[in-house]
């Protein structure tokens, strides 16, 4: 195969812009939990179930877990871009990086919504 | 005023002769009235040691030719005052390029970069009798732009560069492709923009903001970068 540098993947923009995006989300869940934590001050397990089975806590655990874990995955993929020559290592640790952040978001939803 | 002498440890390396890079030391007379610069203090010890090579032009930070890693930092020995200078002075060439000699790097990689973002002006439209003309608030976002010599301060101050230099524009590159996207007498924007729409292109800058530390015009990459992003995102959202 012939060594050609290649350039012009046409994506990245997004990626950069989403990073942006989900930062905010966890710097508003981050600020909103502090809140609750200290009206509640649950001092027993029951009780700080109790803040996350409201469905609506729920949901935005939930958002904020996928913002985490999608922020995480385009975090991960900036070192392996970096550091990381070997097209085909690069490509294994790329999957790797996203089964990991995809199987944490199934197991977010079933920590959240277990009975 | 007196005479004060200066110790240099300056990197040495001739890749036909050595088998490696070593630092040498000299000692320097240095006349704080003629020896203003150390480019001044560079040509007095090249006139000691006629093998010690380095670039050297206008000698006043137009050409770009004299940068050099000073004291740890990048930057042009002809703007580099000598009274600001800790004892002993170390020189090397600029990181991260390949060395042809001593002080001399090989900046093919770094002009490939500047190339590959068009640098010239796009316009398919039959140009006016006189010229294409600008308002002066569209000729003032020019400023800071235009100024850049080429010298390679930043991009070889910069880790994204390091590892990465043939993918990734690095800051003078970038900074110049912000010069001809905000050229309003430019046609290309669209196309400009899509080009840089690259994981490696642009998005490896993570804003470490090395290049504005130590560019000798004081310009700022990092903003210039900022607002390419800021341009795709207004065309995007």
């Amino acid at each position: 195969m012939i060594k050609r540098k290649l350039v012009g993947a046409h994506y990245g923009f997004g990626d950069w812009l989403l990073q942006r995006g989900t930062a905010l989300v966890m710097a508003l869940y981050a600020t909103l939990i502090l809140v609750i934590m200290a009206i509640v001050q649950p001092s027993t397990y029951l009780e700080w179930r109790g803040i996350f089975d409201n469905r609506i806590m729920a949901f935005l655990t939930f958002i904020y877990l996928v913002a985490l874990f999608w922020h995480a995955w385009i975090g991960v993929r900036d070192i392996w871009l970096d550091y990381v020559k070997n097209t085909g290592v690069r490509l294994l640790l790329l999957l790797a990086t996203l089964a990991v952040t995809i199987g944490y978001t199934g197991w977010a939803v079933q920590i959240l919504w277990r009975v | 005023m007196t005479n004060r002498t200066l110790q240099f440890k300056i990197y040495r390396y001739d890749p036909d002769r050595d088998d490696a890079p070593r630092m040498q030391d000299y000692s320097v007379e240095v006349n704080p009235v003629t020896d203003r610069k150390l480019l001044d203090v560079l040509v007095k010890l090249k006139a000691q040691d006629d093998s010690l090579s380095f670039r050297r032009s206008c000698r006043e930070g137009i050409c770009g030719s004299d940068a050099m890693n000073i004291n740890g930092k990048n930057g042009l020995a002809c703007l580099t005052e000598v009274s600001t200078l800790k004892s002993p002075v170390v020189l090397r060439p600029l990181p991260g390029l390949p060395v042809i000699r001593d002080l001399i790097v090989d900046m093919t990689q770094f002009f490939k970069q500047y190339h590959s973002i068009k640098p010239y002006l796009i316009n398919d439209t039959p140009p006016p009798e006189r010229e294409r003309l600008q308002s002066p608030e569209d000729r003032e976002e020019l400023n800071g732009l235009y100024e850049c010599i080429l010298c390679a301060c930043c991009s070889t101050s910069c880790p994204s560069f390091w590892w990465n230099p043939d993918r990734f524009v690095g800051p003078a590159g970038l900074l110049n492709a912000y010069r001809f996207i905000a050229d309003t007498r430019d046609e290309a924007t669209s196309e400009r923009l899509d080009d840089l729409n690259d994981p490696y292109r642009l998005f490896r800058c993570h804003t470490i903001m090395n290049c504005v530390d130590v560019c000798p015009k004081g310009l700022n990459p990092t903003l210039a970068i900022g607002k390419i992003k800021e341009m795709m995102v207004r065309r995007a959202v």
